[in-house]
């Protein structure tokens, strides 16, 4: 355990000095957001299409940035220190503890973004937005750094990871906007019970296959 | 101290469809220094790798043995300290960071006297608080040997050690390396004459019936 966080802290400390993945997070934040205003105009947006635009961005954020964990180590050949010394465990937690952060910290400006930019965005459940916040950001951050790790050998990274990303996280996504929608609607946790259940489901699958498919992943 | 015992059984590896050795059958055992000497492309990298355990080998198995008792492959990278000119440290970072981050993650006791003492060999102490993105690559080589050497690992592997090293470099390598031979089972992939010759075996990958 204790190695996972010391490779956290690495990840978290390397992102501070070099910015790899901040800077493209923010920008991609900052030019969806703006293309939307731009486009929307004065032009009246309904709470669902805000819900549907918030997961859209996430998405879409997400594809921008969240590879580079992996795919920075590859490139910059730091790679190989990693395999010989560390625990295949050990890298994968490490790794989706600082993707996690990144998600959370990600979505967390997204979401304030919206509500301060879209009148139309108001959650009425805030606890029901909360847990799925919470949820949808833990799936996305596993189902995001399993596959920067299998995207990161390969030669075509940049259009690979989003090709690969699209069918995991469809899924994902389509009840993250759903459960927005219930939140918006001020809907109760037991009438969400069912949608809840699933992303549970889908994190706890998630993160099982993540665990046993690592280490065929991380070595040759 | 622990010693290892690496005994390799029909090691064979492809890649693809080309094979790259077949059937090799070695033992290092306890303290020495034993060499792994090849002609280019002969397969003395892949060997390395496999004996650290970031390659598998396409047939055969290799086995790690600490008094005794039988170490698991997927713990083996407690045991291991690696040195090479393809493996890349965190230019980020300062070089005394880099070790320090280094061996935590591979979740051994940091011995801060032995690697400043170490630094101080290599001429670096005074830098060691610099970004590695300032050395250069004959000074993250010197890093490099520092971290494989500085926790006194039962095993450790130099592939092509003195690359981009200078003559004042080469020779501080020689003399850790002779006194270090010592206490670890220390395995050099090299085509160096020099680095060969203070080895106690070595084996000549062609020599297994390609």
């Amino acid at each position: 355990m204790k190695s996972s966080i010391i490779i956290f802290l690495k990840d978290w400390k390397s992102e501070l000095r070099t910015r790899y993945s901040v800077n493209s997070l923010a920008m991609f934040i900052l030019v969806a957001i703006s293309v939307i205003l731009f486009s929307v105009k004065d032009e009246p947006l309904s709470p669902y299409l805000t819900a549907g635009l918030l997961w859209t961005v996430v998405f879409f954020s997400a594809m921008s940035g969240l590879s580079r964990t992996f795919v920075s180590e590859e490139e910059r050949g730091t790679f190989l220190i990693l395999q010989i010394i560390a625990k295949p465990l050990n890298v994968f937690s490490g790794k989706l503890l600082f993707n996690t952060l990144l998600v959370f910290l990600m979505n967390f400006v997204i979401t304030l973004l919206f509500s301060l930019l879209f009148s139309a965005f108001i959650i009425k459940n805030i606890y029901l937005f909360t847990a799925v916040f919470l949820l949808g950001n833990f799936g996305i951050a596993i189902s995001s750094t399993i596959i920067a790790a299998i995207i990161s050998k390969a030669g075509a990274k940049g259009t690979l990871y989003p090709v690969l990303s699209f069918p995991v996280l469809l899924p994902l996504i389509l009840i993250l906007s759903e459960l927005t929608n219930f939140s918006i609607d001020g809907k109760t946790f037991e009438e969400s019970f069912a949608e809840i259940l699933i992303i549970i489901c889908y994190d706890v699958i998630m993160l099982t296959a993540s665990v046993m498919l690592f280490d065929f992943i991380w070595k040759d | 101290m622990i010693d290892i015992t690496i005994s390799a059984e029909n090691l064979s590896k492809i890649f693809g469809r080309r094979l790259v050795f077949r059937n090799l059958n070695f033992t290092f055992d306890k303290p020495g220094i034993y060499g792994i000497a090849g002609r280019n492309g002969s397969g003395k990298t892949t060997l390395a790798k496999i004996i650290a355990g970031v390659l598998s080998p396409s047939q055969g198995k290799i086995h790690y043995t600490s008094n005794s008792l039988r170490i698991k492959p997927e713990q083996i990278q407690k045991y291991i300290g690696f040195a090479a000119p393809y493996v890349i440290f965190y230019d980020e970072f300062t070089a005394y960071e880099n070790l320090k981050m280094l061996t935590d993650i591979q979740g051994i006791d940091f011995e801060s006297s032995r690697c400043d003492n170490l630094l101080g060999e290599f001429g670096l102490y005074e830098r060691k608080n610099e970004h590695l993105s300032n050395f250069s690559s004959g000074m993250k080589q010197r890093i490099k040997i520092v971290f494989a050497m500085m926790n006194n690992l039962p095993l450790i592997i130099f592939d092509e050690p003195v690359t981009n090293l200078d003559s004042a470099g080469k020779e501080i390598f020689y003399r850790l390396l002779k006194q270090q031979g010592l206490k670890s089972l220390i395995i050099i992939a090299s085509n160096e004459e020099t680095d060969l010759s203070f080895c106690d075996g070595i084996i000549v990958i062609e020599d297994f019936g390609k």
